[in-house]
This record gives structure tokens, sequence and C-alpha cells, in this order.
């Protein structure tokens, strides 16, 4: 903590990545209300990915300059760890919403409880989880669910192995044997590849043999708003690993120094347990 | 100005810097301080005191932009009957105030100022993440300027209350609700990225020697505010987002008919909303308890109490939130928890309360613009507290509840609470921003105007509230008239009397009495040992921090 601080220079990124973020913003919704805007919106994503892209370009530069010290590596570490608990919040509220619909919601609909009284809106409707029959007749429910013990459970090989497979990069970069990091880094990567594959195959069946849609009642509602935020972060997840793939074999990091690589493991890992709650609570139990 | 020196000066926290104190002298960094001028300077800013000011600037502006909200709302509601507006615009315009008062300009009036002083409380040469910073700052303009379009949309802007409760605010909701989501996540991108840099540069850029239990109770308490948003924002992110997929793709989250239910709309947005009311009231904590001790010039009694109550109120927060519900049709073991833990926080903020009369006791007090507006602060927020109390209690809640006394409590907190607190911070800290005092005189006009103007609006509120009349209702029946119209005489009041405000400002920073590098004579923290006005760049090189005791 001693000497100066340093404080990085100025740059225009920013902004125009809250220019582009806006013109996604405004464009999404143009599209959602008014359906036009499909054109502008995928601009504006691609600008808010182009404005990341050379963002994070300028700071690996400066990083490999040599300009950040040590208290400017703790500020990325504390700013990565909170940032990822706000990720764990974005998803605690998705599971709230789970645990509250299954454990409240739908047997109040029931009659359960003292209450009672949503029962009197569909007399006829029976509790069960996974909800296959809504309340309402204008909302057909899924016609079947999606067994745990087949697509779901390789893919929980999946992401649990390329958790291994990360941790076996890590040391291996942590001990300089690079050829080694680049190996398992590129079958992590795959391995996230082959997760969503198999999570598209699984969408295309629930949506085509089991009847579950986003209009399927809550339960689709539900597997849909958690696998699909998953899947998202999986790939956000996955392509900051290739990042560092490519960096690896630019021959950046060194043995002792290469954040960049560690808060993406973190955020890896972050995902992959994430996985584990939606394995145990949205497929098996 | 400045009152004789009083008997009994607290001792003061001591730096020792190489060079001149304020580090302006002898770096010759990559010239980042020679960066463009004009508007590009303001665009591409990554200088905490500038978007420190960015942010006052357009939390000010969107105060005046929500109180014109409410003063048409208050126009509305000066005679029975309806006059002015038509009722979907009447329920636009309680929507739009609430949401501009509270995303607008109560949470980027305390970021600014978090902005400009937290690296100087602590010694820190800027925010630990500058470019994020300035990301940070410029999503709100875009933000907000979406927001704000939605009133002209066909179908008009929300219209369902700044709790945006579901169906209303999905199955029922006009067009332009998608935009307001919309807009609704980048502010809410802004806030947690804004809250992950707070902390970042409190745990990280310390000046050497200054361990936590030394900080400023604002930096303690924003450190605090800054992990409730952390926490708190994402879960209005899941519950926005779950509104747009019920509006746009058919899901059922909110709707009973698919198995979802409305009422867990309410719960998650209150597991959000609770902690988010103390996200605007933690740093005014924090600002009170800088300025109180300053004037009556001792030492800040039960410092240590003061953190240990702060945090306890954001642990209790996320266990309250069902106390906006209790009218719902709870299960009674949830009531009863809901009662009990509500009830709870009274202890910890009891304990500040105590603690800033202890602090004045026996101190030799003056009263300056900012004193006048932290004492009001005290009583009049201690008055929402105890409103608050009495609507924790859940049968008599039954009866309150979306009636005007909630209005009367929860604007007793945010107005005299967090918007004195903000203005008093105003006053005390714009003699470091521009190196003059505030006009005195004009100061006390503000404050005084202010003061009767918030009670002539909101204690008669009150009143009308146990008499049964509803909120976020246009028109109302007869015997609630003098009550309303005593309202909306003190709204006018306190919405002209804020232009004092902004001349103050305007006057402030063009010229008045020069101020000293240490503008009040008893305070004590680090950022009155840098010139005032501080220059650009403070704290180059760390300062050596000299622990006091408390």
């Amino acid at each position: 903590m001693s000497g100066s601080y340093y404080v990085p220079p100025q740059s225009k990124w920013p902004a125009l990545g809250s220019l582009a973020l806006g013109v996604m913003m405004v464009s999404l919704g143009m599209q959602l209300v008014h359906g036009t805007g499909g054109l502008v919106m995928t601009l504006g994503m691609a600008a808010v990915l182009a404005v990341m892209w050379l963002w994070f370009r300028d700071v690996v530069r400066e990083s490999r300059q040599g300009l950040y010290d040590a208290q400017m590596d703790r500020s990325f570490r504390w700013g990565m760890g909170w940032f990822i608990f706000s990720e764990v919040m974005f998803f605690a509220a998705f599971f709230g919403a789970l645990f509250y619909v299954r454990v409240f919601a739908v047997p109040w609909l029931d009659g359960e409880g003292a209450k009672g009284v949503a029962a009197l809106l569909w007399p006829d409707f029976t509790a069960s989880w996974p909800l296959m029959n809504p309340p309402s007749d204008a909302i057909s429910g899924p016609r079947e669910v999606v067994s745990p013990w087949q697509l779901p459970l390789v893919n929980t090989i999946f992401l649990v192995t390329s958790s291994v497979t990360l941790t076996i990069a890590h040391e291996a970069l942590k001990e300089g044997y690079r050829k080694t990091t680049r190996n398992w880094l590129i079958g992590t990567v795959l391995l996230g590849g082959c997760f969503l594959v198999v999570q598209g195959i699984e969408y295309y069946e629930a949506y085509h043999h089991y009847g579950i849609t986003l209009q399927a009642g809550i339960y689709g509602s539900t597997f849909f708003l958690l696998t699909g935020f998953h899947g998202a972060h999986v790939t956000i997840g996955a392509i900051t690993l290739a990042v560092m793939l490519m960096r690896v074999m630019q021959g950046h990091f060194s043995r002792e120094d290469h954040f960049g690589f560690e808060a993406a493991a973190w955020y890896w890992h972050f995902v992959d347990v994430v996985w584990i709650g939606l394995f145990i609570f949205v497929y098996v139990f | 100005m400045a009152p004789k020196l009083p008997p009994q000066l607290p001792p003061q926290n001591r730096v020792e810097q190489a060079g001149d104190a304020s580090g302006t002298a002898g770096h010759a960094d990559a010239g980042y301080h020679h960066g463009p001028k004009g508007l590009l300077r303001w665009l591409l800013t990554t200088n905490h005191k500038e978007i420190g000011t960015l942010y006052l600037i357009f939390s000010l502006s969107m105060f005046f932009i929500g109180g014109i909200f409410a003063l048409v709302v208050r126009a509305e509601l000066f005679q029975p009957g309806l006059q002015l507006v038509q009722p979907e615009f009447f329920n636009q315009m309680t929507t739009m105030h609430g949401l501009i008062m509270v995303f607008g300009a109560v949470m980027p009036g305390f970021v600014g100022l978090a902005n400009w002083m937290i690296p100087l409380q602590i010694g820190a040469p800027d925010m630990a993440l500058p470019r994020l910073n300035n990301f940070s700052f410029w999503l709100l303009p875009v933000a907000f300027t979406l927001l704000l379009s939605t009133l002209l949309m066909p179908g008009g802007g929300p219209n369902f209350g700044w709790t945006f409760y579901a169906p209303l605010s999905t199955t029922y909701s006009p067009p332009s609700t998608t935009f307001f989501i919309l807009s609704l996540h980048m502010a809410g991108i802004s806030s947690i990225l804004g809250a992950i840099n707070i902390i970042a540069t409190i745990l990280n850029l310390r000046a050497p020697g200054m361990r936590m239990m030394d900080m400023p109770l604002f930096v303690w308490t924003w450190l605090i505010t800054a992990f409730l948003l952390i926490a708190v924002m994402p879960v209005l992110a899941g519950v926005i987002t779950m509104m747009l997929l019920d509006i746009n793709f058919g899901t059922s989250f909110f709707n009973a008919a698919g198995g979802g239910d409305p009422v867990m709309f309410q719960h998650i947005f209150w597991f959000f909303g609770h902690p988010e009311v103390y996200i605007m009231i933690l740093p005014a904590f924090g600002i009170v308890s800088a300025i109180i001790p300053t004037f009556a010039r001792k030492r800040l009694f039960g410092y240590a109490s003061m953190v240990y109550a702060t945090s306890s109120i954001a642990i209790l927060s996320f266990l309250v939130w069902a106390h906006h519900m209790f009218a719902v049709g709870l299960p009674l073991v949830a009531e009863l928890f809901f009662m009990y833990t509500t009830m709870l926080i009274a202890v910890p903020t009891g304990v500040k309360v105590f603690n800033w009369i202890a602090t004045l006791f026996q101190g030799s007090i003056s009263f300056e613009t900012p004193m006048l507006f932290a004492l009001a602060f005290v009583v009049l927020f201690s008055i929402g507290g105890f409103s608050g109390l009495m609507l924790a209690i859940a049968p008599a809640d039954f009866q309150y509840h979306d009636t005007y006394f909630v209005v009367a409590h929860f604007h007793y907190v945010l107005v005299p609470g967090a918007v004195f607190a903000i203005m008093a911070a105003v006053y005390y800290w714009l003699p470091k921003w521009t190196g003059h005092y505030p006009n005195e005189r004009l100061g006390r006009w503000h404050f005084w105007t202010s003061v009767v103007g918030v009670n002539l609006t909101f204690f008669p509120m009150h009143f009308s509230g146990l008499a049964g009349m509803p909120r976020r209702i246009p028109d109302y029946a007869l015997q609630f008239a003098d009550f309303n119209m005593a309202s909306s005489i003190g709204a006018l009041l306190f919405g002209t009397s804020q232009l004092l405000f902004v001349l103050m400002i305007i006057k402030c920073v063009r010229g008045g009495e020069k101020a000293p590098a240490k503008a009040w004579d008893g305070a004590v923290d680090l950022e009155w040992t840098v010139p005032s006005p501080a220059p650009l760049h403070t704290f180059e090189t760390p300062p050596r921090f000299q622990h006091q005791e408390h």
C-alpha cells in the first residue's frame, strides 16, 4: 500500500456502452410492444458486445503493460466477488419464486391452509407438482415432464466435469505448464458447449414432445425461467473462458498474476453451483 | 460563520502526507487530468468529484421533475371533485412521482455524495473502479429519459403506483409497461455497479493506518447500504423480468389461472422494497452522524454502537418485508412473525436517535444551516419512525392500510428524513466543493420554509388517513376537504421554497465567503485536511492516517 495509487486514464467505452445499452433496450421494447425494431435491436446488442470487447481489451493492455499494482488487483477481486454475489441474489429471486409456488401458491389454490379462500376460484382444481393441470381450462399444462435421469443427468456430468477440468487448467497455470493449461481449458470450453447443445435438444423436446412451454402454466414458467437464465449464464461463462483460452495461447498470464483467468473460473464455478440447485429442485424433486 | 472556539474541541484526525496535503503538485502521470474540455469532459470523466457532481445535478433535476408531478397530484386534491386532470393521468402522476423520487432523486443523490466524499473521507485518490463509475452514472440519464418518455406513449405511462403490483402492472397495464421495465433494468444495473464500486473503494482504498472502526460513519453507513443494494437490486431485476415474461410471453408467474400468484409479486417486490427503504435512509444516518458532532463540537456519542445499530438494521431489513402486506391475507404465523421483527427495528433505530441526542448533550452547539437540517432530521424522522411503529401492529394496520396515514408515514421518513439529510449534506460540504460558504441567510430561509411546508403538507395526512381517506384516489369524500387543502398549500410552499435551494447553490458556486480547508471548526474527518475547494485530484499519494479514540 505504499507509494502512489494507480488511477486509470479516461475511456470512451463507458459512455458509449450506456448509449449502446440504451439503444438495445429501446429497440427491444419496440420489438416486444410494436413488433418492429428487430434489426436495431440486433445492432444494439452487437454494439454492447463490441464495447465490452474494446473496454476489456484496453484493460488487458494496461495490465500487460504492468500498470496495475497489487491494490488494483484487489479492487478487481472485490469487484468480481461482489458481482457474483449480485448474480447469486438474482437467481435467489427465481428460486424463491419456485419455492413459493410449490410450497404455498399451488396448495392454497387447492384449499390448503387456514384461509383457503383461493380454492373458491377453481373448485375442481387439484394441486400437484409438477403442475400438469393448471386451475383454468384456458391454460393447458405440460403433457409430460423431463426425466432428470436422462439429458439433465448428462448435463450435470458435463458441468461438474468441466469444473474439475477448469481447476486442473488453473493448477497447471500456477505451476507454469502452459500447454497443459491450454488443453484442459479447451476441454472445459467444449464441455460448456456440449452442455448448451444438450440443453438445446432438451428445449426442443420440451416444446415439441412434452408440451412444456412458456404458456403451459406455472410449471413451464418456472422451468424456462430458471433453466433459461442459467443457460444464458453458461453461455456468458463459456465465452469468457474462450477469451481466456485465447489469452493463454497468446502468452498472457504469469504463474502468480492471472486474475482474468481466476475471475472467469470463479464465474464458471458459480454457474456450476447454480446448476446443482437447478438439478435438485427443478428436475429431481 | 465561524463562532469563537469552544472549550471542548474533539481531537482531530491527523494525516501526514509527503508534499502538500492536496497532492496537486508533483505528479507526472499519463496526463489523465488533461482530458477533453466542454461536454466531452463530463461525458468521459472518470474523476470521482466530477461524477459526484453529475450525480448531484441529476438528482436535483429529478427532484424537480418528481416534485412537479407531486404538485399536479396536490393541485387535483386541493378540493374534492375532479378539477384539473383525468383519473388516468392522476394515476400516472402518483406512479411517476414515486418512481422518479425513489430511483431518480434520492438514490442518485446519496450516490453523488458517496462519490464526492467517500474517497475524501478515507484518503483515497478516487473510486476503486473509475471507468465503471462513469458507466454507472451515464446509464441513469438514458434510463430516466426512457422512463419519462413512457408518459408520451400510446396508453400513457405507468399508472399502477410505484410499487407496480401485479396484475395491475401485468394483465391490466398500458403497453408502455415494457419500456418501464427496461428502463428500471438500466437503473438497476447502474445501482449494482455503483454499489460494487463503493464497496471495493471502502474495503481496498482506505489510507494506510485507517482501520474499519476508524472510518467516518458516512463511510460505514454507505458500506452497509452498498451491501444492501447488491443484495436486493438483483431481486428487483428478477421480479420485473417475471413481469416482462408475463406481459410479453404468456407465462403465469402472477396469474392464478396458470397456478401462479399475484401475491407472490408482492413478496418478491417487498423483499427488494424493504431493504430499499433502508438504502434510502442509512446514508442519511451517516450524514447526520457527521454533522451533529461537528456543530455540537463533541465527538459522536457511541461510535461503535452506531456501527452495530446500522448493521442490525441492515440484517433486520431482510426479515420484515411482509409488513407491507398485512392486509393481503397472510397466514397468521406470518402476520405475527413480521409484526415482531418490524418492531425489533425500533431498537437499533432508537440507539441511533439516543446517540445523536447524547452527542448534543452539553455540547457547544451552533446553528448553521447544515445543523438546522440535521436537527430537523432527528425530530421529524422520529415522527416517521413512530408512525411506522403504529403501522407495524398488524391488527391496527388493517385500519391504516392503503390510507393517507401510510402516505404521511413514508413521506415523513423520506422528505424530512432522507431529503433533509441530503440537503444538510449539501450545506455541510458545499464549502469543500466550491470553496465558498453557502449564504447563511438564504439557507435559513430555505430551511424554515421547508420545515413549515413539509409539516403542513404531511402532518394533516395522518388525520385524513386515520379517518379513512384512501391513497392514490383523485377524488374524495367531503369530510377530508380541509386536511387536503392544508396539504396542498403546504406542498406548494415546500415546492416553491426549493427554488431558494437552487438559488443558494448557484450563489455558492459563483462566490461567497471564502472557506478555509477546515470549513467548520468542529469538523474532524479527513476531507477537511484538503484545501477548499478540493482540487480535482486529492490524496494521490496515500496519506498516513493516525488513529484517534472515538
